[in-house]
């Protein structure tokens, strides 16, 4: 007689493994219906295989990962390639993003945002050309010509209708951009109109340049540090990706889904997201990387990487400054890297090294504690008990 | 700018504070003491958003890839 489905999701309730496992148990066993007995053996059989595929006690699993990672990253590229989906935007890929993950670079290379749309406007081709232009920095550049008139001592700024229209930008709020961040005095020029003029302090050869420079600097709308959005549509929706990465001001535009945007910025997700967040972050960039050259590394050694990088609240790179600079043996941090330094420092403070990790203990030629290494066989006297 | 939980969003798996039955018997049961857990800043946005201290312990429901749910847990340091 077969079993009904809270008689079979009883008996597997606490079982100690994985969620995912016990789903599928409980599915399987409902579609092909089984006896009580039956469902006994099965749990019993799913039970011994689970336990002969679990990691064994003592078994060095960051060696394992370190090799699953290192072998595949000898055959990755050395060159920065485009984007497979956003052929417009460069982003650094290969090993040298790869290194920049786990070295926790505070800044990468090439930042680059994902920002995804409200639902309600995520299919609407204007909407979404009207959010980038909120989120790209605008610079004069963009709207206007700039020509230093030498013979009046100051800037000549013709603007255009077209790209102004197109940015959704006025007059007024350029003079106002202007005069606040230049603090000089800026006019609309009286004869012609979309013109301005830019006077500086004093009327002196040089302050002109710098102001000349300057002016192009001058963010007037948009976020700054975004240097160009680029809109793509896939699926149903439309995505923005941009060059330049700030999370926490893009999050603030209205009409951006803030469930979902996010960024290639490690770094940026942990001050917005949390540490939870930049775990994720770790394991997705890193596994995204593997994946584009081609190479398939299993997600858990990934996972054991960002695991130990974040398992103090914060992230820390796999390195000198790091998880190996703060080992706690000198021979272990010594047989890292800067081997010279770190023996000199230990001797100036009269360190102490009680041997109790791996590397010391091949350096002073004695069994480690791994594997069998770290089982101890005790007799128990058969005359006792 | 509307309101919206961190919580939310994709790459933050649900954090709560621990029930303290509940992680008395997972300290138990790997026989060690709440600051020997993995730690989370008090300065943390989602521990901010949830609103735990520091010496709490907070609970992480994350969507594993390998083992669809998995319970993790952070002890709330300065």
């Amino acid at each position: 007689m077969t079993i009904s489905e809270t008689t079979v999701e009883g008996m597997i309730k606490d079982l100690p493994i994985p969620h995912n496992l016990k789903q599928v148990l409980l599915e399987d066993a409902i579609k092909v219906g089984v006896t009580k007995k039956e469902m006994e053996e099965i749990i019993e059989r799913v039970m011994e295989e689970y336990e002969k595929s679990c990691v064994e006690p003592c078994e060095a699993v960051g060696v394992v990962s370190a090799q699953s990672i290192g072998e595949p990253g000898t055959q990755m590229t050395m060159r920065t390639f485009h984007y497979a989906g956003v052929a417009e935007i460069n982003v650094t890929l290969g090993l040298p993003r790869l290194i920049e993950i786990v070295d926790a670079r505070k800044n990468p290379s090439t930042p680059m945002m994902t920002v995804y749309l409200d639902e309600e406007i995520s299919d609407d081709r204007d909407m979404a050309t009207k959010t980038g232009w909120e989120i790209e920095a605008t610079h004069i550049d963009h709207l206007a010509d700039v020509t230093t008139d030498l013979a009046n001592m100051q800037l000549v700024i013709d603007l255009n209708e077209r790209s102004m229209s197109k940015r959704e930008i006025d007059k007024e709020s350029i003079i106002e951009k202007l005069e606040e961040n230049l603090k000089v005095s800026v006019a609309p020029s009286k004869d012609i109109p979309n013109q301005i003029i830019v006077t500086p302090e004093s009327p002196s050869y040089r302050e002109l340049l710098q102001l000349a420079k300057k002016i192009k600097t001058v963010t007037l709308k948009g976020i700054e540090g975004i240097k160009r959005v680029v809109i793509r549509k896939e699926g149903d929706e439309y995505i923005l990706y941009t060059e330049g990465s700030k999370l926490r001001e893009v999050l603030e535009i209205d009409g951006v889904n803030k469930t979902r945007t996010t960024t290639n910025n490690i770094g940026e997700i942990y001050d917005v997201f949390g540490i939870e967040a930049a775990r994720n972050a770790i394991i997705k960039e890193a596994m995204d990387t593997l994946r584009e050259q081609g190479l398939s590394v299993d997600i858990r050694h990934i996972m054991l990487v960002a695991d130990i990088m974040t398992c103090d609240g914060e992230i820390k790179q796999i390195g000198r400054h790091g998880i190996s600079g703060e080992k706690a043996s000198v021979f272990a941090r010594a047989a890292f890297e800067v081997t010279v330094n770190h023996l000199l420092d230990a001797g100036l403070r009269g360190e102490v090294d009680s041997l109790n990790g791996v590397s010391e203990n091949i350096i002073v030629g004695q069994p480690i504690k791994l594997g069998t290494g770290d089982v101890h066989l005790v007799a128990r006297n058969p005359l006792e008990s | 700018m509307s309101k919206f939980s961190l919580l939310d969003h994709e790459l933050i798996p649900h954090h709560e504070i621990a029930d303290e039955d509940e992680l008395k018997s997972i300290l138990k049961h790997y026989n060690i003491g709440r600051e020997d857990l993995p730690k989370i800043k008090v300065s943390d946005p989602v521990v901010k958003e949830i609103g735990a201290e520091v010496g709490d312990v907070v609970k992480i429901t994350r969507n594993s890839a390998t083992a669809g749910e998995a319970m993790y847990y952070r002890y709330v340091i300065d």
